[in-house]
């Protein structure tokens, strides 16, 4: 069987299903049979889902109105 | 003026025709590029330079960069990785400039060993982030990344945060698919040790039936 060292160092392919056949039977033989790492695997998991639903900032209003300000002096400058 | 709003039929156009068209010297199209990734661009500038003004200088040299440079976009990626990739130098520069991290920089090699065995082992809620309201949760998660040094929460925002996959967030960062691995693992890893402290599930108390 794995060790949790050899387990915890293939978490994020793990976790990103980016293992699979043999490898990934082997890492689920491991989980199943030590608590801590099944832990560790399911927190971090969590974790990851977390920040995925994370809501991107609002921009604020003056700073989009600089950014267009400054795209339109660009712009004008190209055409002259 | 270039108008904010974008026209109703230029939400159809795909990304690919929206660059067709800026390149052909479209504004508005270049301008609904711009209303399509700011927010994107704006928390990834947040997330690496970690300072509200820099994040904000970053947002406008990227779109500048990205104006200027549209000619030499050839659509080999994504524009959206393209921009990501401008984005993620300007904010590197910044992160430079302001010379606080002399000890770790991205392209040194990081140790990952023995220290990325978690601290803390405790389960979660099922559905721990109800326990919080939306702004006291946005605090906890922008903390927890403050807290990681520059190599590790620059590639867990480009992978977990902005979607990007492993080859993308590689080349952004001009680091091996190996070295993106690494430190992604490391930042996972501290980043579910840090939030542990909130959202572990609270042991019942063992005088409760009294």
């Amino acid at each position: 069987m794995l060790t949790c060292k050899q387990f915890l160092s293939e978490l994020s392919d793990y976790l990103d299903e980016a293992v699979g056949g043999e490898d990934r039977k082997k890492l689920e033989e491991h989980i199943n049979q030590c608590p801590n790492c099944w832990v560790i695997a399911d927190t971090t998991r969590k974790t990851i889902e977390v920040y995925k639903c994370s809501e991107p900032v609002q921009i604020p209003t003056d700073l989009r109105t600089r950014l267009m300000k400054a795209l339109e002096r660009k712009i004008a400058a190209k055409r002259t | 003026m270039i108008s904010s709003n974008m026209a109703p039929e230029a939400a159809v156009f795909d990304e690919a025709n929206l660059v067709a068209q800026a390149r052909q010297g479209d504004t508005g199209a270049f301008n609904e590029l711009i209303e399509r990734y700011q927010r994107n661009i704006f928390r990834l500038a947040q997330n690496i330079t970690q300072n509200r003004e820099d994040a904000e200088d970053v947002l406008q040299e990227t779109f500048l960069k990205a104006y200027t440079h549209l000619p030499e976009f050839e659509g080999h990626s994504k524009f959206y990785t393209w921009i990501v990739r401008i984005a993620v130098n300007e904010a590197l520069m910044k992160l430079r400039k302001r010379k606080w991290d002399k000890t770790v920089w991205l392209d040194e090699p990081v140790n990952v060993g023995e220290e990325t065995v978690a601290r803390e082992i405790a389960v979660w809620d099922d559905n721990p982030e109800q326990r919080y309201s939306k702004e006291e949760l946005a605090d906890i998660l922008d903390k927890a990344v403050n807290g990681l040094a520059p190599p590790y929460r620059t590639v867990f925002a480009l992978r977990d945060i902005e979607g990007l996959s492993t080859e993308e967030t590689a080349e952004a960062l001009e680091l091996s698919v190996p070295a993106v691995k690494s430190r992604l693992l490391r930042a996972r890893l501290q980043l579910r040790d840090k939030l542990t402290a909130f959202f572990k599930k609270k042991v019942e108390d063992p005088f409760a039936y009294l």
